[in-house]
């Protein structure tokens, strides 16, 4: 039996290979600026913007959770570019604060369970339009890569350097972690809170186990992650089992090894 | 850095000795944050052709005077670039060679991605054999040409600087802002980094200041010495005439020299 027989697989199988090796790409500066933390509370404050967009009366859940990211990720960045704490302690705070708030919300009236489906995802419910989005959002990101990657890698090695040559720090940094909030928050519905941000920082640091340069760091973090997106959806087809955590399964194992082979390779 | 590697890469009409002229005058220079002085009332004039070593005690303002210079930090007074003699202001190119980078043994990068990020339009993830070739001209300035393909977390304390260097002088500076290497350099390394500082003050037309450390290669090496004590330049002179007045004594006192 053929599983592309059914439309369902066909698009989630499409959705698959957009996602991943955006997640893969982006993955790969996530982990080099240390902005895990960052990945995570976004992935959690996605249930707040949901719950702000009932309250405003916005009906698409993506539309409420692409705002409520975009804005969660500027205050971010301001905040921890004038805090006084280390940026680790305020975003924890400042994420927590924000799930906080979005469970509240959701709970009340005793129908939370509405909504336990968006912390395993289900790639298997998107819709054409739905993978539009992603494909823009790849387009955006690509760009970006094409003509700020350099810039964004001068600011992470040394800002006060990146400075003196010209770079427009904080206008490279926000714009990615505007990218970064806006791919996080329209995949969290195929993808699931629980695992998205895994899916960011595993392929990527797996590729960091065993690449000496930036080619190889990126052209590995992006095969691992597509590597891991197909065979996760093909295998939990089988088993049926949700695909975002059998996704995660297979990064995770590729992670081992290459951590493993890595050893071997650099002592 | 030796002399053969600089005529290799320059055309000797570029390669003269530096005129003397270009200056840049640092005027009423202060900092404060949450309303406390951290420097104040700084008043410099620099040459081309000049190491100018800064010296003071830890917290004494060295790495907030070169912030605002790098207009990084907010500052009253000025900073001003003149390539002649009373000529008009212009716009000044500056390059920062900071002591360490935030990169650790793991990190993916090796020296022709660290150079590539910041003098290169092509992504580091697209080969570029011209951007490559010009890595390598500015590497041999100072004999590291082979360190390309090494992994810069890799790299001893003294190569770093030697690829910082190279990188800093790429994009033909002005002035040059160093902050002298305390860790992973041994003595020949040092030695190596201060020969290096010289030969670019001997033919390039740039600045050189530095925060410095160790006060016999400040004497050496330096032609100008700034003591900063409280925010404030206590003191100036060659090393040999600060190191004897009370100034340098009250400003180090309780600290071994």
């Amino acid at each position: 039996m053929n599983i592309f027989e059914y439309n369902f697989m066909r698009l989630a199988f499409l959705a698959v290979i957009i996602i991943t090796p955006l997640l893969g790409m982006l993955g790969t500066m996530v982990v080099h600026r240390k902005m895990a933390y960052f990945s995570d509370a976004l992935g959690h404050s996605a249930l707040t913007g949901i719950a702000l967009g009932m309250f405003f009366g916005i009906q698409d859940p993506s539309i409420s959770m692409l705002l409520y990211g975009l804005i969660f990720a500027i205050l971010l960045s301001i905040i921890s570019r004038s805090a006084l704490s280390s940026s680790d302690t305020v975003i924890s705070v400042f994420a927590s604060a924000s799930t906080a708030a979005g469970l509240a919300i959701l709970s009340h009236g005793g129908n939370f369970s509405n909504y336990s489906a968006l912390l395993i995802g289900d790639i298997l419910s998107i819709s054409k339009g739905q993978i539009g989005w992603l494909l823009v959002l790849l387009v955006i990101a690509v760009i970006y890569w094409m003509l700020m990657l350099n810039k964004l890698n001068a600011v992470s090695i040394n800002e006060t350097m990146a400075r003196s040559a010209g770079i427009r720090v904080v206008l490279t940094e926000d714009i990615f972690s505007l990218i970064v909030a806006a791919v996080v928050m329209l995949s969290i519905r195929w993808i699931g809170i629980l695992i998205i941000s895994a899916l960011m920082i595993i392929p990527a640091a797996s590729s960091r186990n065993i690449s000496e340069n930036m080619r190889e760091y990126n052209a590995l973090s992006v095969m691992f992650a597509l590597f891991s997106g197909i065979v996760g959806l093909i295998s939990s087809y089988w088993t049926n089992v949700a695909t975002g955590p059998m996704i995660v399964i297979v990064a995770s194992a590729i992670y081992f090894i290459t951590y493993l082979y890595g050893r071997r390779l650099k002592g | 850095m030796s002399e053969e590697n600089i005529k290799k890469r320059y055309h000797p009409k570029k390669l003269m000795a530096p005129c003397g002229f270009h200056c840049i005058k640092i005027k009423d220079l202060s900092v404060s944050f949450a309303g406390k002085n951290v420097i104040h009332d700084i008043n410099m004039h620099i040459h081309c052709g000049t190491i100018s070593a800064i010296i003071g005690r830890n917290g004494a303002g060295k790495s907030t005077l070169f912030r605002a210079v790098l207009g990084e930090v907010k500052h009253t007074g000025t900073v001003e670039f003149r390539n002649r003699e009373n000529g008009p202001v212009r716009k000044m190119k500056i390059s920062y060679v900071p002591q360490k980078l935030n990169i650790d043994r793991t990190t993916p990068m090796d020296v022709y991605d660290l150079m590539a990020s910041y003098i290169s339009r092509v992504p580091v993830f697209i080969k570029s054999m011209k951007t490559r070739k010009k890595i390598i001209e500015a590497l041999s300035l100072f004999d590291a040409a082979d360190l390309i393909d090494k992994s810069v977390g890799a790299l001893s304390g003294g190569q770093l600087q030697r690829v910082l260097l190279s990188l800093a002088v790429m994009e033909d500076p002005d002035l040059m802002l160093l902050d002298e290497p305390v860790s992973g350099v041994d003595q020949n390394g040092l030695e190596l980094f201060y020969h290096n500082m010289a030969q670019l003050r001997d033919h390039f037309d740039v600045a050189v200041m530095i925060i410095s450390h160790d006060f016999n290669y400040v004497a050496k090496y330096a032609d100008k010495v700034y003591l900063l004590d409280q925010g404030t330049i206590a003191d100036s002179g060659t090393m040999d005439e600060v190191r004897c007045r009370e100034a340098f004594k009250k400003a180090f006192s309780g600290e071994e020299t």
